[in-house]
């Protein structure tokens, strides 16, 4: 009971914004606002919005890697597209019954583990850092895109499945969850939407705990300072290890839900631009923060959604000029920026009563 | 036995001898200074007890054991702990938080909290604490490292040049501060330009001059040896 108190502390702490009662409040009535938001949306702008959710985890993955721990990956994307294309191989194959579908979300996550464990274990332990790392990563996803855009060919499958080129994989089955009498399928509505808000809520909370936890403070030690963090007799590479794939696995959830919304998921979902645009939203919402990461990625995915529909030529051109701004004018993220001071306005008020 | 043991220690950069054939015995107990003109290699010597450079030849004792091949957080694990020249500290924490991440593998819960205070008041930050370490002034910044590196609780503390920035003031509480640990047993190798200092703490000191053990003694031996004034004392005073 009192391990569980000591735990559940951890929800608050110096490495997230957002403490007391007036915070939980607010994400009291956010959540409940978000479940109740299919009773008075349409089927169609429900999975639209379950479409944006889906996103928030390579966004957070990358406010970990990056935001935390101070290594600026382009390698998210990879495991998105190699958890994505690992589920379309694995449901393609075995299909969905008995609640393979849950089991084939979790070992194509492994995957893309797995191999973050193998290509984190070549770059920490080799002691590569800073921009080279970013080079790495981005020419190993860069190097997917460009293997998986060239399996068109009938001679590219796996098992049942059909690569499939640059035109992508598709007809998986979507998310089913085994059921007495008939089993749910998380078709990319009300369905897909509650099951991706559950995982939404986990994660970020959980992810709360990690950050404030005694290997979440050394982490963010190893950003401000290796070298110091080293000399504290901690082995950093082990710690930067972890955090990766942590990370991976993350992105890869997002490349699994991506590909079971949309029963389809193609190459370039690995591509340059798909390896920039996490970046943005993370760049702009504040990456050293995760509920600034997540109500970033929300306000920049709705606003390059809406764009794209009046005036896509110039959606991704506004996405430059976002990142542009967000670097000039608050390098440390706008949400974060705007956050912080209405947590300084909040303290004011209080010391004003006194 | 000796704590520390240095033998035949070499290390080049290219054609530059930065380190040449040293050999240093450090007793247990002893506060030691090493001094030397700029480029005699004596924050290469740290580096290389502290694993960041590895030696091209010679070995490294510590506590008896050969430490040569060990990853810096190992030699840190077996009672090594270091002040860097350039403070090392962690700039965009807090004072306390700073001093957590030091502390939290050896203490938990209130107890960490209570070691946290304890050198949040050693060092003289109390009303610094809930600061960003990276808003400190550079003497405070040395306290905050110093109070970082001696949470581990170390047998031997390495300090590169701790007084540096500091007020007369600020140096000698530096000194008293490095005799208060030293008093409760800990071992202290420390560089030092700050003669002042030098002459308050330390017992024994090492000249490095171009790489080489250029003479070893108590302070009255070093400053009466013209040597030393020649390479040293003498650049200082002209």
């Amino acid at each position: 009971m009192n391990g569980l108190l000591v735990f559940l502390r951890r929800l608050e702490g110096p490495q997230t914004v957002g403490h007391g009662r007036a915070f939980w409040i607010v994400f009291a009535i956010v959540l409940a606002g978000a479940c109740a938001y299919p009773l008075v949306a349409d089927g169609y702008t429900v999975g639209n919005t379950a479409y944006f959710f889906v996103w928030v985890f390579i966004a957070l993955s990358l406010c970990l890697i990056w935001g935390y721990g101070g290594s600026l990956s382009f390698g998210q994307t990879a495991f998105f597209g190699i958890a994505g294309y690992g589920y379309g191989v694995l449901t393609i194959n075995f299909g969905s019954a008995y609640g393979f579908t849950l089991i084939a979300l979790l070992l194509a996550i492994a995957i893309a583990a797995l191999f973050a464990l193998l290509l984190g274990y070549f770059m920490f332990f080799g002691r590569i850092a800073g921009v080279f790392l970013g080079i790495v990563t981005l020419a190993v996803t860069l190097m997917f895109e460009r293997f998986m855009a060239q399996t068109a060919g009938p001679e590219w499958h796996i098992g049942a499945a059909r690569l499939n080129g640059f035109n992508g994989m598709s007809a998986m089955p979507p998310i089913t969850i085994p059921w007495f009498g008939e089993d749910i399928v998380l078709f990319a509505d009300i369905g897909l939407y509650y099951f991706v808000l559950g995982l939404l809520v986990v994660v970020y909370l959980s992810l709360r705990i990690l950050m404030n936890s005694a290997f979440g403070n050394v982490i963010v030690a190893i950003r401000e300072n290796p070298e110091r963090a080293e000399m504290l007799g901690y082995d950093i590479r082990k710690y930067q290890l972890i955090t990766f794939v942590i990370g991976a696995a993350l992105a890869g959830l997002s490349g699994v839900l991506y590909t079971a919304w949309g029963q389809y998921i193609t190459p370039s979902s690995m591509g340059m631009t798909a390896a920039a645009l996490p970046l943005i939203w993370v760049a702009v919402g504040g990456r050293s923060d995760l509920t600034s990461t997540v109500i970033g990625t929300l306000v920049v995915l709705s606003a390059f959604q809406a764009l794209t529909i009046y005036g896509s030529q110039y959606a991704l051109v506004f996405m430059g000029v976002l990142l542009v701004l967000t670097v000039l004018i608050a390098p440390n993220g706008l949400v974060l920026a705007v956050m912080n001071l209405l947590s300084r306005l909040a303290t004011r008020g209080k010391e004003g009563k006194r | 036995m000796a704590l520390l043991e240095l033998k035949g220690l070499n290390k080049h950069f290219g054609g530059l001898h930065v380190t040449n054939a040293v050999d240093l015995a450090l007793e247990e107990g002893e506060i030691h200074c090493l001094i030397g003109p700029n480029g005699a290699g004596k924050s290469t010597l740290f580096r290389l007890i502290l694993g960041e450079h590895r030696p091209g030849s010679g070995d490294i004792y510590f506590a008896g054991e050969n430490i040569t091949a060990l990853k810096s957080f190992a030699r840190i694990h077996r009672g090594l702990s270091v002040k860097f020249q350039v403070p090392g500290v962690f700039k965009g924490l807090s004072v306390r938080q700073n001093l957590e991440i030091a502390l939290q593998s050896r203490h938990r819960g209130g107890a960490l909290a209570r070691e946290i205070d304890r050198l949040v008041t050693f060092t003289g930050l109390e009303a610094e604490q809930a600061q960003q370490a990276g808003n400190l002034s550079h003497g405070q910044k040395q306290w905050l490292e110093i109070g970082m590196a001696i949470s581990l609780k170390p047998r031997l503390l390495l300090l590169d040049e701790p007084t540096a920035g500091m007020s007369p003031e600020e140096t000698h509480l530096t000194g008293e501060m490095v005799q208060r640990l030293n008093a409760d047993g800990m071992t202290v190798l420390a560089i030092e330009h700050d003669m002042a200092f030098v002459r308050q703490v330390a017992r024994r000191v090492t000249v490095l001059h171009l790489g080489q053990v250029f003479a070893q003694g108590s302070m009255e031996q070093i400053i009466a040896d013209e040597r030393v004034a020649a390479i040293y004392l003498g650049q200082a005073h002209a």
